[in-house]
C-alpha cells in the first residue's frame, strides 16, 4: 500500500480543524500552569513549614506519576465526589497541574536568582508581602524564566495527544477516526506526526531566540 | 473484592511497566550515546543523520509515535507486535534527548583535556574513551536520572496500544470492579514508588562513579 496524496488531501480540512482543539488544549493548559506553578513556587517560599512541605510534596508527587493516569484520575474519579468535567476541560485541568509541578520549578530558579539585598531592601522600605513580590521580586525573577515556561509549552504541546484517551476530539484522535472509517491509517497518522514536527520544530527555533532576547546580562 | 486483592490483580501490569522500562531504558542509553557522539563527529553525514533522528523523535509526540508505529507501519511491510513497538518506540524517543546530554556533556568537558591527551600521543579515540568520557558521565548521570523518570512516565501511553501494563490493568479492573479512586490511587502510588527507587539508583551510581574524585568533577 503506497501513500494516497489524493486521500491525504482530502482529510486535511478536518485535521486541521482538530488541530485547532489541540492548540487550544495547550494554550488554556499553559495558562492554568502558569498560573498554578506561581502558586506553588511562592507556596514553597513560605514560612509555615507545612505549607512547604505539602506543596513540595505535591510537585515531587506529580512530577514522578504519568500524565495519562492523572488524566484518568480527574476523569473517572472526580465524578464521584461529584466534581464532573467535559472532557477537554478535565484537557485543560489535567494538563495545567502537570505542568504546574513543571512551571513551579522553573519559578523557583527564577525567584533564588533574585539577589538577596533585594529582599533586604524591600523590607528594608517597610513593603507589605504582597507589594514586595508584585513590584521587587517578581518583575526580576519572571524574565530569566521565560524561555525555560517556554520549553514546557512545546512539551505540553506534545502531551495534548493524550487526551485521545478521554475521546477528546484533537488531532491524534480524529487521525485515529479516520483510520478507523477509512482503514486507511498510514495518511492521517503521518500527517499528525507532520504537524507535530512543524510546530515543533518552529517554536524550538522562536524559544532559541527567546532564549537570545532574555539571556541573564552579568 | 478488599485493597490486597485489587493490588494483586495489577501485579501482571507491573511486571509489564518494569520490562518496558529497562528494555527501553537500555535501549535509550545507546542511541543516546551513537547519536550524541555522532553530532560531534568530524564526518558531516553522520553529524546530519544524529540530527534527523534527534528532531524527528524530539520534535514528534511520543503518543503519536507509538500509533504511527503500531499502525502505520504494518501498511509499509513491516508489522511489529505491541511489546516490540513499545519498547522501540519509548527507547529511540528518550534516547533523542538523551543524545542531547550526552553532546552537551562531551562539550562541557575542558578543551584542555583534549590537549593534555594530545600532548601524552593519545589517538582521538582513546583520549574519547579514557580522559574525556568519564569525566563526561558524571555529569550526564543527573540528566539522565530526570530522563529515567520521563521513560517510567510514558511506559503508561503504551496501554493505548493495546499493550497490558500497569495502567492498561488498572483501566481493566476499574471496569470491571467501578472501584476508580482506589485503584487509580494504587496505581499513582506505585508509579510514584518505582519512580523513587529509580531516582536512589541512579544516585548510587552517581555516588559510585565521583567517589575519591576532589577534581575533573563537573560542575
Amino acid at each position: 500500500m503506497i501513500f494516497d496524496w489524493r486521500f491525504t488531501l482530502e482529510i486535511t480540512p478536518m485535521l486541521l480543524r482538530a488541530f485547532l482543539v489541540t492548540v487550544e488544549a495547550t494554550l488554556v493548559g499553559m495558562a492554568i500552569a502558569l498560573v498554578a506553578g506561581l502558586v506553588w513556587a511562592i507556596l514553597r517560599r513560605s514560612r509555615r513549614r507545612l505549607l512547604t512541605g505539602a506543596a513540595s510534596t505535591l510537585i515531587e508527587f506529580v512530577r514522578s506519576t504519568p500524565l495519562l493516569i492523572q488524566i484518568y484520575f480527574i476523569f473517572f474519579v472526580l465524578p464521584e465526589f461529584g466534581l464532573q468535567f467535559a472532557p477537554l476541560t478535565t484537557g485543560f485541568i489535567a494538563l495545567g497541574l502537570h505542568y504546574s509541578a513543571y512551571t513551579a520549578e522553573v519559578y523557583r530558579a527564577g525567584i533564588e536568582g533574585v539577589p538577596k539585598g533585594q529582599w533586604e531592601a524591600a523590607v528594608a522600605l517597610n513593603m507589605g508581602r504582597y507589594r514586595m513580590w508584585r513590584s521587587v521580586i517578581l518583575p526580576q525573577a519572571l524574565p530569566p524564566a521565560i524561555p525555560a515556561l517556554g520549553n514546557y509549552l512545546v512539551a505540553m504541546f506534545k502531551d495534548t495527544p493524550m487526551l485521545a484517551a478521554i475521546t477528546v476530539m484533537e488531532l491524534l484522535q480524529t487521525a485515529k477516526l479516520i483510520g478507523a472509517q477509512s482503514f486507511r491509517y498510514l495518511e492521517p497518522l503521518t500527517m499528525t506526526g507532520v504537524l507535530f514536527l512543524l510546530v515543533s520544530l518552529l517554536s524550538s527555533q522562536f524559544i532559541r531566540r527567546l532564549e537570545l532576547r532574555f539571556a541573564v546580562r552579568p | 473484592m478488599d485493597t490486597l486483592e485489587l493490588m494483586k490483580n495489577l501485579l501482571p501490569g507491573l511486571k509489564i511497566t518494569l520490562v518496558i522500562t529497562l528494555s527501553s531504558a537500555l535501549l535509550a542509553f545507546v542511541a543516546a550515546f551513537a547519536a550524541g557522539l555522532a553530532r560531534l563527529s568530524k564526518v558531516r553525514l553522520l553529524r546530519a543523520l544524529a540530527l534527523v533522528y534527534i528532531d524527528f523523535f524530539r520534535g514528534t509526540s511520543a503518543l503519536v509515535q507509538l500509533f504511527w508505529a503500531y499502525f502505520a507501519l504494518p501498511l509499509l511491510g513491516i508489522e511489529l507486535n505491541a511489546m516490540t513497538v513499545g519498547i522501540v518506540v519509548l527507547g529511540l524517543n528518550i534516547g533523542a534527548y538523551g543524545a542531547e546530554v550526552v553532546r552537551g556533556a562531551v562539550q562541557a568537558v575542558p578543551r584542555n583535556q583534549w590537549d593534555a591527551a594530545a600532548a601524552l600521543n593519545f589517538t582521538h579515540a582513546t583520549a574519547m574513551r579514557r580522559i574525556i568520557l568519564p569525566q563526561a558521565l558524571v555529569a550526564m548521570l543527573p540528566p539522565f536520572g530526570n530522563l529515567l523518570i520521563e521513560l517510567l512516565k510514558s511506559t503508561a501511553l503504551v496501554s493505548l496500544i493495546t499493550l497490558s501494563d500497569l495502567t492498561f490493568e488498572a483501566q481493566v479492573l476499574r471496569a470491571s470492579t467501578l472501584r476508580s479512586a482506589e485503584i487509580f490511587i494504587i496505581v499513582l502510588v506505585i508509579y510514584f514508588l518505582i519512580a523513587q527507587a529509580l531516582n536512589q539508583g541512579v544516585k548510587m551510581i552517581e555516588k559510585r562513579f565521583t567517589l575519591g574524585r576532589d577534581y575533573g568533577v563537573i560542575e
